[in-house]
C-alpha cells in the first residue's frame, strides 16, 4: 500500500531534485502532447532542447536569450525571497528599454565615450523608476503589489508602442513603428568575433554572483530573508521593512532596466514594438526553478533560454507553432508546485501483510 | 430524565479502550483507557504534550485513531467527524475557541446544527434565550462574536453545546483564559449539568480547580495513562508529583526584591487600535525600576498585545507620550533601535516571531543578536556559531545543534533558546510575554531562574502572564489590564489573587486616574 | 452631449462591464472561501479560446458558452489539486495558471486566429425594452448580459441568506475552526474554486463570442487582472461588484468616448487608461488598511492543512 507521510524534516535533496524531475515531467508530458498532434515526439524534443546547443551559432543565440532571462530572474529571485510578489519584470524591462533607448537617440550622433554608459544608466534608472512607482504605492498605501506591478506592465507596454508610434519614431522610416538605427557608440560591445553574444549576458552572470553574495554573506542578506521567511520575525527584530522593501525592489527594477537598455543597445539596436518576448514572464519561472537561489537561476535560465530558442527552430523546421513555449513553462511551473510537495512529505510504502 | 439515568448508571456512558494514535515521530496516545459515568466530572491531566488534546479531539471525531475502541452508552461506535459525535450527543469547548468573529451568536451555532435539529428547534434564537436564562450564562444571540469578550465567547461554546442537548462535554483547558470571578460562574454551569446527568471532560492543568470540581482524574505522561485517582482525596501537590513523576524539581518561593532607580517609564499612553478586533490604550502610567519584576496580570485580548507592541517599537505609529528609557526619550525609535538601547523582548509566540521557524539556531540568534558579529555589513558566521552553541550549553537546549531549525526544538526548548539569546545581549529592560505557556514543568524552572538571576543582576523585567500563579511567584509588583486600562500598581505582599482578579475584571475603571497618579508618585520616590 | 449619446455609451458600459462581472463574481465566491487564485486571466483565455472552438466546431454559441463554462472549470480544477491537495503556494499556482493558460489558448487557438462566427444575437426583452432610455440601456442586449443580471441576483441571495453562504463565509474566515465543527472544509473550498473557473470561462466565452467577436491571443488584456482588483474594490460585496464592473466599462471604453467628443488623443495612450484607472482605484480602496482588514476573508491566500489541526 502506497501511502503520503509528512515528513519530520523538509528533504534537502528533495530541493535539488525537485526542478530536476518537473523538467523531466514536463518533457515527458510534451512528448506526449506531440505524438496527439501527430509530431514525432523525439524529433520535436530533439528541436526543443538538442539543436540549440548543436553548434556555435545556436549557443550564441541561446546566451543572447539568456541574458535578460538571468537579469530579470535574478531581480525577482531577490523579490520572492523577501516574499515582495513583484510580477512587473516585464514593464520594468520594457521601461528600460523606452529610457535607454531615449537616451540612445540623443547620443545618435556623438562620439562621446561615456554615451554607452550613459545610455546604459538610463535604462537602469527608467527600470527603477517603473519599480518604485508600484513600491511606493504598496508602502505608503498599502495597495496589492501583485496587481499594481501587472498593471504597470500594461501601462509601459502601451506607453512603448505609443513611443515608437510618435516621439522616437525614426522620422525616416516611412512611418514604421520603429526607432532610428542606435549609432556605434550606444551600441553594446559583442563578445566574440562573428557572434551576437554582448556584454548583456556578463552583466548578467556578475548580477547573479552579486546576489549570492548579498543573501549569504551580508546582514542585509540576513535580513531579506528573514523579512521574507517571516515578516512577524522581522518587525520583532526591529529590521527597517521599507528599506528592505526598497532594496530589492530598486535592485529589480535595475536589473530588469539593464535587460530592457541591453537588448535595444545589443541584438537589436533600435527600439522596437516587441523588444521581449514577455522574458519578463518568463523570469518568474527562471526564479522559481532557480530556488529563489541567484545561482540556481542560472542553470534555471539556461534551461529557459534553450527552451524559446527551441521554440523559435520548432516553429522554422516543424511547424509547431511557437506559443508552445509559453504553455511548457506553465506545466513546467505547475509540476515544480506538485513535485515540491514532496520536500515537505514523503510516499512510503507499506506492505499490509506485516502490520 | 434523571430517573432513566438512575437505572442506567452502570453503564459508561464513554469508555475508551486502548487507544493509540501515532505521529511522525511522535506516540500522542499510547493504549489509553478512560471510563465516564452519566453526570461524571472527569478531569484529563498532563504536562503539554502528555496527549490530551490528542484524546479529546479523538473522542469529538477531529482525529483518527490508528487502534483501540470506543464505546458510547455501552455500544461500540465509530465517530468519524466532528458531526457524528454531535450527532451521538457529544460536545466541545476549544482551547483556541472555533467561533467565527464576523457572524453573529445565533449565525455560530446555527452552524453546528444540522438540518433536522433546527428544523426540531424552530426558532433558534428563542432557544438560546431561554437556556440563556436557564443556566444563567447571558448570552445574546444577536451580537457579533467579534465584540463579545473571551468569558462571553467561551460561554457562547457551551451554549453551542447545550442547544444540541449534551450528553457529555468536553471542555480543553477552559479556565486559562478566564478571570477568577469568570471560573467560579463557569463551574456552577458545571455543575448544574452534572447534576442533571451530563457528563464532563475536563482538560485542565490549574489543579486547585481540578479538586474543586473534579470526581475523577486521569493523568497522561508522554501518551500513557500513568495514574488515575479521586481529587478530593488527594492535594494539588500529589497531583503534581503523578503529573511530571518524582523527580521533577518545583518551583519554591522566591524572595521579593525592592527596585533601585527608575529604568523605563510610561506617561499618559493612550493609543487607539489599528487591528479590527484590536482593543485601544486608554491613559496608561508605569514606571518600571532597575531590579524588579513588574507583573502585568490579565484575560488575553485586553490591550497586552497593544502595550508590548508600543514598548519593544513594533508598533510604528508615534505616540505623543512619553516614553522613556534611563531617561532617553525612545518614543520616535523603532524597535532595532530600541534594543541598541538596551532593550529586549521575549514574545508570546516563541515560532513565527521570536524565532524564524526554518531558520538555524544560528542564524535565529542573529535575529535579535547582531552587535559583535557583522563586520562592515558582512556577517562572522563562524563567529556566531561559537555563540549559538554557547548558547545551546548554557541554558540546555535540547537540539541537534546550532544547524538545527528552529521549529524541530520542542515549545520549553526554544523558549529557553530565546530567553538566552535576549538575557545575552546583557539589556536593562526585558520585556517578556507569557514565557512558559505551554512549557514542561522542567522548562519553566529553568525560565523562571534565569528571569530572577537577571533581576538579581539589576535588570528591569516586565512581566506580562495569564497565568495569575505565575506572576505571584515571580513579581515583585503587580498591575493588571482590562480592556486597555491598567490598575494601579501594587507590591506582591500587599495584595492577593482575589484583588488582581477584580482588576482583571476591570472593577478600576473608573477610579483609574487618580490612583494611578498616586502610584506612580510613590513609585517614583521609592 | 445629448442624450442620445450617453445612453450610448452607458449601453456600452453593460457590454464592457459583462466579463469582468462574470469573472469577477466567480472570484470573489473563491476568495469568500478563503483561495485566492490569480489565475483569472489564464482561465478566461482559456474559456475564450474553447468557447470560439466549440461555436466555430458546431456553428452553436451556446455550446461555446458550456465548452467554455467546463474548461474554465477544468482549468481551475488544476488549480485546486496543487493549491488544496499539495498545499502548494496560491500565488505561484496561480501565476502558473495564468501563464500556463496564456501559452495553451495561443498554441490551441493558433488555427482560428482571425476567423468569425455569429455570435448571439441581442434579445429584446418585451415590455421592459420599451421603457424610455433605461430600456435600451439594461434590457436590449444578448443573452449571456440577462445571464450575468441573474447570477449577481442569485449569488447575492445565496451569499447573505442561506446556509450555503454562512458556511462560504465560516470555511473563509477560519477553516480550522470549520474543521473543528465539522464542516467539510476542502469540499467547499473545491466547489468555490471550481465555480470561480466555471465564471471565468463564460467570461472568456463572452469576449471571444459576443464582444469581438473572433479569437485573437492575449484578446482578454489583463481583464482577470483588472477582476482581482475589482473583488478589493468592491469589499467583496456583490452589489458592490456589479456596479464596479459597469464602472471599469466606462474606463475602457473612455477612448472611444473621448474621440467620439472630438479630442485627439493618441490611441495607445488612451488605452493605458483602464489600467491606470485600475491602479488608481486600488490606491484610494487599500489606502484605508483597517477597513480591508476588517472585510477581507480572515484565511485569504493562507494554506490550510487539515493535517495541522492534530
Amino acid at each position: 500500500m502506497m501511502h503520503i507521510q509528512a515528513r519530520t524534516e523538509p528533504s534537502s535533496l528533495m530541493k535539488v531534485v525537485s526542478p530536476l524531475l518537473a523538467i523531466a515531467l514536463t518533457l515527458f508530458f510534451g512528448s506526449i502532447l506531440f505524438s496527439v498532434l501527430g509530431k514525432d515526439p523525439l524529433q520535436a524534443l530533439h528541436v526543443l532542447l538538442i539543436a540549440p546547443l548543436a553548434d556555435s551559432y545556436n549557443i550564441g543565440e541561446m546566451l543572447v536569450k539568456m541574458g535578460p532571462l538571468l537579469l530579470c530572474g535574478v531581480g525577482l529571485s531577490l523579490c520572492y525571497k523577501a516574499n515582495m510578489w513583484n510580477i512587473g519584470a516585464e514593464g520594468q524591462l520594457l521601461a528600460g528599454a523606452l529610457g535607454g533607448s531615449a537616451m540612445a537617440l540623443y547620443f545618435l550622433n556623438s562620439e562621446s565615450a561615456f554615451a554607452l554608459p550613459i545610455t546604459l544608466l538610463a535604462g537602469i534608472a527608467s527600470g527603477m523608476i517603473w519599480a518604485a512607482i508600484p513600491t511606493y504605492l504598496k508602502l505608503k498605501f498599502n495597495s496589492n503589489l501583485i496587481l499594481t506591478t501587472i498593471m504597470f506592465n500594461y501601462i509601459a507596454l502601451y506607453l512603448l508602442i505609443w513611443a515608437v508610434h510618435g516621439p522616437l519614431r525614426d522620422p525616416e522610416g516611412f512611418g514604421f513603428p520603429e526607432s532610428a538605427l542606435f549609432s556605434d557608440t550606444t551600441l553594446l560591445p559583442t563578445l566574440f568575433e562573428g557572434s551576437r553574444i554582448h556584454l548583456g549576458i556578463l552583466f548578467a552572470l556578475i548580477s547573479g554572483f552579486i546576489a549570492w553574495f548579498i543573501l549569504s554573506k551580508t546582514h542585509l542578506g540576513f535580513q531579506i530573508r528573514v523579512f521574507g521567511a517571516d515578516e512577524p520575525a522581522a518587525k520583532y527584530a526591529g529590521f527597517n521593512s521599507k528599506k528592505l522593501s526598497w532594496f530589492v525592489m530598486l535592485f529589480a527594477g535595475a536589473l530588469a532596466g539593464l535587460a530592457g537598455v541591453s537588448e535595444t543597445t545589443g541584438p537589436i539596436g533600435q527600439l522596437v514594438p516587441n523588444v521581449s518576448p514577455g522574458y519578463g514572464y518568463s523570469a518568474i519561472i527562471v526564479a522559481y526553478l532557480g530556488r529563489l537561489h541567484p545561482l540556481g537561476a542560472i542553470i534555471a535560465s539556461v534551461f529557459l533560454a534553450v527552451l524559446y530558442m527551441g521554440g523559435d527552430l520548432a516553429q522554422i523546421e516543424m511547424g509547431i507553432p511557437i506559443a508552445v513555449v509559453g504553455m511548457f513553462q506553465g506545466v513546467l511551473l505547475f509540476f515544480l508546485l506538485a513535485c515540491d510537495f514532496f520536500i515537505r512529505n514523503s510516499l512510503t510504502f507499506t506492505n499490509k501483510a506485516t502490520n | 430524565m434523571p430517573d432513566s439515568l438512575e437505572k442506567h448508571i452502570s453503564i459508561a456512558r464513554l469508555e475508551l479502550a486502548n487507544i493509540t494514535k501515532q505521529y511522525p515521530g511522535c506516540l500522542a496516545n499510547d493504549k489509553v483507557s478512560l471510563t465516564l459515568l452519566p453526570g461524571e466530572i472527569h478531569a484529563l491531566l498532563g504536562e503539554n504534550g502528555a496527549g490530551k488534546s490528542t484524546l479529546v479531539k479523538t473522542i469529538y471525531g477531529v482525529v483518527a485513531p490508528d487502534k483501540g475502541d470506543i464505546l458510547w452508552n455501552g455500544k461500540e461506535v465509530s465517530i468519524k467527524s466532528p458531526s457524528i459525535a454531535r450527532d451521538l450527543g457529544i460536545g466541545m469547548v476549544f482551547q483556541h475557541f472555533s467561533l467565527f468573529e464576523t457572524l453573529t451568536v445565533s449565525q455560530n451555532i446555527e452552524l453546528c446544527l444540522s438540518k433536522l435539529q433546527l428544523k426540531n428547534i424552530g426558532d433558534l434564537a428563542q432557544r438560546i434565550s431561554k437556556l440563556s436564562a436557564d443556566y444563567g450564562l447571558d448570552v445574546d444571540p444577536h451580537r457579533y462574536v467579534h465584540s463579545l469578550s473571551i468569558g462571553e465567547r467561551q460561554r457562547v461554546e457551551i451554549m453551542r453545546c447545550l442547544v444540541q442537548s449534551v450528553k457529555l462535554l468536553i471542555l480543553d483547558e477552559p479556565t486559562s483564559v478566564l478571570t477568577p470571578q469568570e471560573v467560579s460562574g463557569l463551574f456552577g454551569v458545571l455543575r448544574t449539568l452534572s447534576e442533571q446527568g451530563c457528563s464532563i471532560l475536563f482538560i485542565s492543568h490549574k489543579l486547585h480547580e481540578v479538586t474543586e470540581i473534579c470526581h475523577k482524574a486521569t493523568i497522561l505522561r508522554g501518551g500513557k495513562v500513568v495514574d488515575t485517582c479521586v481529587p478530593s482525596e488527594e492535594t494539588p501537590a500529589t497531583i503534581a508529583k503523578m503529573m511530571v513523576g518524582d523527580l521533577a524539581e518545583q518551583d519554591a518561593g522566591y524572595s521579593k526584591q525592592e527596585g533601585g532607580h527608575i529604568v523605563f517609564n510610561i506617561h499618559d499612553l493612550s493609543l487607539t487600535t489599528k487591528q479590527p478586533f484590536g482593543t485601544a490604550l486608554k491613559n496608561i502610567n508605569l514606571s518600571l525600576k532597575a531590579g524588579e519584576i513588574l507583573g502585568i496580570a490579565g484575560v488575553a485580548g485586553n490591550g497586552q498585545d497593544e502595550l508590548m507592541a508600543i514598548i519593544s517599537g513594533e508598533e510604528e505609529r508615534h505616540v505623543k507620550a512619553s516614553l522613556e528609557l534611563n531617561g532617553t526619550p525612545i518614543g520616535h525609535l523603532n524597535a532595532g533601535e530600541r534594543r541598541k538601547l538596551g532593550m529586549a523582548y521575549v514574545p508570546e509566540e516563541r515560532l513565527g516571531r521570536g524565532a524564524v521557524p526554518d531558520m538555524s539556531l544560528t542564524e535565529n540568534t542573529l535575529l535579535t543578536h547582531s552587535e559583535g558579529f557583522v563586520k562592515n555589513g558582512l556577517v562572522q558566521w563562524n563567529v556566531l556559531k561559537d555563540y549559538a552553541n554557547t548558547l545551546i550549553d548554557k541554558y540546555k537546549v535540547k537540539c541537534h545543534g546550532e544547524f538545527s531549525e528552529a521549529k524541530s526544538l520542542s515549545g520549553g526548548n526554544l523558549q529557553k533558546f530565546i530567553m538566552g539569546r535576549e538575557i545575552g545581549q546583557n539589556p536593562k529592560l526585558l520585556i517578556c510575554a507569557h514565557p512558559t505557556w505551554g512549557v514542561d514543568v522542567g522548562a519553566a524552572l529553568a525560565i523562571h531562574q534565569a528571569l530572577l538571576e537577571l533581576r538579581n543582576q539589576g535588570a528591569a523585567i516586565l512581566l506580562v502572564s495569564e497565568d495569575i500563579d505565575e506572576l505571584f511567584l515571580l513579581a515583585d509588583r503587580m498591575a493588571a489590564v482590562c480592556d486597555g486600562y491598567l490598575s494601579p500598581l501594587v507590591k506582591t505582599e500587599q495584595t492577593n489573587i482575589d484583588q488582581i482578579g477584580q482588576w482583571m475584571a476591570g472593577t478600576f475603571i473608573n477610579n483609574t486616574a487618580p490612583i494611578n497618579s498616586d502610584t506612580v508618585e510613590q513609585g517614583t520616590k521609592a | 452631449m445629448d442624450a442620445d449619446l450617453i445612453v450610448q455609451i452607458l449601453f456600452a458600459a453593460i457590454k464592457t462591464g459583462t466579463p469582468l462581472l462574470f469573472i469577477a463574481l466567480g472570484e470573489v465566491i473563491c476568495e469568500k472561501s478563503g483561495i485566492l487564485n490569480l489565475g483569472q486571466e489564464g482561465m478566461m483565455l482559456m474559456g475564450a479560446v474553447v468557447g470560439f472552438l466549440a461555436a466555430y466546431g458546431t456553428g452553436n454559441a451556446g455550446l461555446g458558452v458550456i465548452a467554455a463554462m467546463a474548461m474554465g472549470a477544468i482549468m481551475s480544477l488544476i488549480f485546486a489539486v496543487l493549491v488544496l491537495q499539495l498545499g502548494a503556494n496560491q500565488v505561484a499556482t496561480g501565476l502558473a495558471l495564468t501563464i500556463f493558460g496564456t501559452g495553451l489558448s495561443a498554441f490551441v487557438g493558433s488555427g482560428v486566429v482571425g476567423q468569425t462566427i455569429q455570435g448571439f444575437q441581442p434579445v429584446m426583452i418585451p415590455l421592459l425594452s420599451d421603457i424610455p432610455l433605461i430600456g435600451r440601456i439594461l434590457f436590449s442586449h444578448d443573452i449571456l448580459v440577462y445571464l450575468s443580471f441573474v447570477m449577481a441576483f442569485i449569488l447575492f441571495f445565496v451569499i447573505n441568506k442561506t446556509r450555503m453562504g454562512l458556511t462560504l463565509k465560516a470555511v473563509g474566515e477560519n477553516p480550522h475552526a470549520a474543521n473543528a465543527i465539522g464542516i467539510k472544509v476542502l469540499r467547499v473550498r473545491y466547489l468555490a474554486i471550481m465555480f470561480g473557473g466555471a465564471m471565468a470561462g463564460i467570461s472568456g466565452a463572452y469576449m471571444s463570442l459576443v464582444y469581438t467577436p473572433m479569437w485573437v491571443e492575449n484578446m482578454t488584456a489583463g481583464r482577470g487582472w483588472i477582476a482581482l482588483a475589482l473583488v478589493v474594490f468592491a469589499s467583496w460585496r456583490v452589489g458592490r461588484i456589479v456596479i464596479g464592473a459597469y464602472l471599469f466599462g466606462v474606463a475602457s471604453i473612455m477612448h472611444l468616448v473621448l474621440q467620439g467628443m472630438g479630442w485627439s488623443i493618441s490611441p495607445n495612450l488612451l488605452a493605458m487608461l483602464p489600467y491606470v484607472a485600475t491602479v488608481i482605484v486600488m490606491v484610494i480602496i487599500s489606502a484605508d488598511h483597517f477597513k480591508e482588514k476588517l472585510l477581507a476573508p480572515r484565511s485569504l491566500g493562507k494554506t490550510f492543512d487539515p493535517r495541522e489541526m492534530a
